[in-house]
């Protein structure tokens, strides 16, 4: 099981350091995203600052938009997924696979938009810990919710604007929970960060069971 | 309902969703909702009390009127959705088509429904809470979500592919409507940890005898008439089917006739060269 993940997870994600999307395309998106928030709130550093928590998340699910639809249409072309059909290896596994390289990407686009966030809007941060297990937590989340419907819209030419339709409403509880649980670690919010960080891993250990679950149902019809 | 062998065979195809019953019920409707009108503007009062203390006219005068529409809207709107995920377990349990159009129904019902909610909601709230929209209430920011993902899940039913493939893909969005809007609740109350809205009403026991009435009639009326739409909205699904299945019975049987053409013409060619020696 836990090879065969590795196995799918490695596969996607050697596609990627050979073709270099998510670094290239996705990452600049992200940081785009940050600039045009700085600008359109006219580079206000205390605006920003406060703000900081719920900007960060919505650059972080928009560019999670493309960065799905990059590990779906790996399986697109050429007849990929009936070979990972043909393959024998369990759909919870694929779908575990998939999740875990996605997951991988985006943890990497996150850290270095926290790296843009901390520079360019001047966050101040009081606890590295929280803000990183958030951080985390709330990518594997995305992750596992964006693999789940990606491979639902496996195979459609509409997937492009069906996929922010039916994903940003289920990542709305993960945005919501994410800049609460930044919120403290910044010290903009007075909330209680680590509860939050609790129901952003059931979020997560949620998606990840759900996901593995329905898979076989999708591979079946892929 | 005729079914597509039946239909092939006899050439005769329903033309219409309506039958005796769903018309009765249909007439039926017609009149209760002349009565609603009625009670809801003529018979009832508006919501207006004299403050003990200032001797001054409080309450929700008019606006309480709302209440007959928003409520039974709000009532149908979470009675469709968990009719849609009853359906869309029951398609993956079964692969059954019957729970598949019913749960496609009943989620364009649901959203018509939601949508319905939480407009006349705001309208109520713009007299009453002073603003059109709270970003704090949990029930405001569920019956939102729940919106968009019913959108979401209409999406999936028009995707590409054969009817089951669809089936399917929309029967596991149609779980997770469910799902998510549990989460969405919970995290969103959680947020906002506080309601404007109000609780429940019936309880109420300064609510008057007939207004209570026309409360729990209109709720009445807004199911009966959700479970005619359903039964309507069933039945263009299954006909849309029929034509689907239809339409590809009748290409084949096109293909075969041609076919047919095709080897008495050769087979003249090959035997029938009399004229031709």
């Amino acid at each position: 099981m836990l090879s065969d993940v590795l196995l799918i997870a490695g596969k996607d994600l050697r596609v990627e350091l050979r073709s270099r999307i998510a670094l290239n395309q996705v990452v600049p998106f992200a940081l785009l995203v940050l600039v045009l928030f700085g600008v359109a709130l006219d580079a206000d550093s205390s605006t920003l600052a406060t703000f900081t928590p719920g900007l960060y998340w919505v650059a972080v699910v928009l560019a999670a938009l493309l960065a799905v639809h990059r590990s779906v249409s790996l399986e697109d072309g050429d007849g990929a997924d009936e070979g990972l059909l043909m393959s024998g290896l369990h759909p919870a596994s694929v779908f575990l696979g998939k999740a875990v390289a996605l997951i991988a990407e985006l943890l990497l686009l996150a850290l270095v938009l926290l790296g843009g966030v901390l520079i360019l809007y001047g966050a101040p941060v009081d606890d590295v810990t929280l803000l990183l297990l958030t951080t985390v937590a709330a990518v594997i989340g995305v992750g596992a919710a964006g693999t789940l419907y990606g491979a639902l819209l496996s195979g459609q030419r509409a997937r492009e604007t069906i996929l922010p339709i039916l994903l940003l409403p289920v990542l709305a509880p993960v945005v919501i929970g994410a800049s609460r649980a930044f919120g403290d670690a910044m010290g903009s919010v007075a909330t209680d960060g680590w509860s939050w960080l609790l129901s952003l891993t059931g979020f997560a250990m949620l998606y990840l069971a759900v996901g593995s679950v329905a898979h076989g149902a999708l591979m079946e019809e892929a | 309902m005729t079914t597509t062998q039946e239909a092939v065979e006899t050439g005769r195809f329903d033309t219409a969703t309506g039958s005796r019953t769903t018309r009765m019920l249909g007439w039926a409707l017609s009149i209760g909702l002349i009565v609603l009108l009625w009670l809801a503007f003529i018979a009832t009062d508006p919501d207006i009390r004299i403050d003990a203390a200032s001797g001054d006219e409080i309450g929700q005068f008019d606006a309480v009127r709302l209440i007959y529409v928003h409520v039974p809207m709000a009532i149908v709107a979470y009675t469709a959705f968990t009719v849609t995920a009853i359906g869309s377990v029951m398609v993956l349990l079964r692969r059954s088509v019957w729970w598949d159009l019913v749960a496609g129904a009943s989620a364009e019902i649901g959203a018509v429904a939601s949508a319905l909610t939480l407009i006349t909601g705001s309208i109520w709230g713009r007299p009453i809470w002073n603003t059109y929209w709270r970003w704090d209430d949990v029930r405001l920011m569920t019956t939102l979500v729940l919106f968009m993902l019913a959108l979401g899940y209409l999406a999936v039913r028009r995707l590409e592919g054969s009817a089951e493939s669809r089936a399917r893909r929309a029967a596991i969005v149609g779980i997770l409507l469910v799902i998510n809007s549990i989460i969405v609740n919970r995290s969103v109350e959680w947020w906002a940890s506080q309601t404007l809205h109000q609780q429940s009403t019936i309880t109420d026991a300064a609510i008057e005898d007939l207004t209570l009435f026309t409360f729990m009639y209109a709720i009445v009326f807004g199911l009966a008439g959700y479970v005619w739409l359903l039964i309507k909205g069933f039945r263009v699904a299954w006909l849309e089917r029929q034509n689907e299945r239809f339409g590809l019975v009748e290409a084949l049987e096109q293909r075969r006739a041609e076919a047919e053409r095709t080897d008495a013409v050769n087979a003249a060619v090959d035997t029938g060269t009399g004229d031709q020696s």
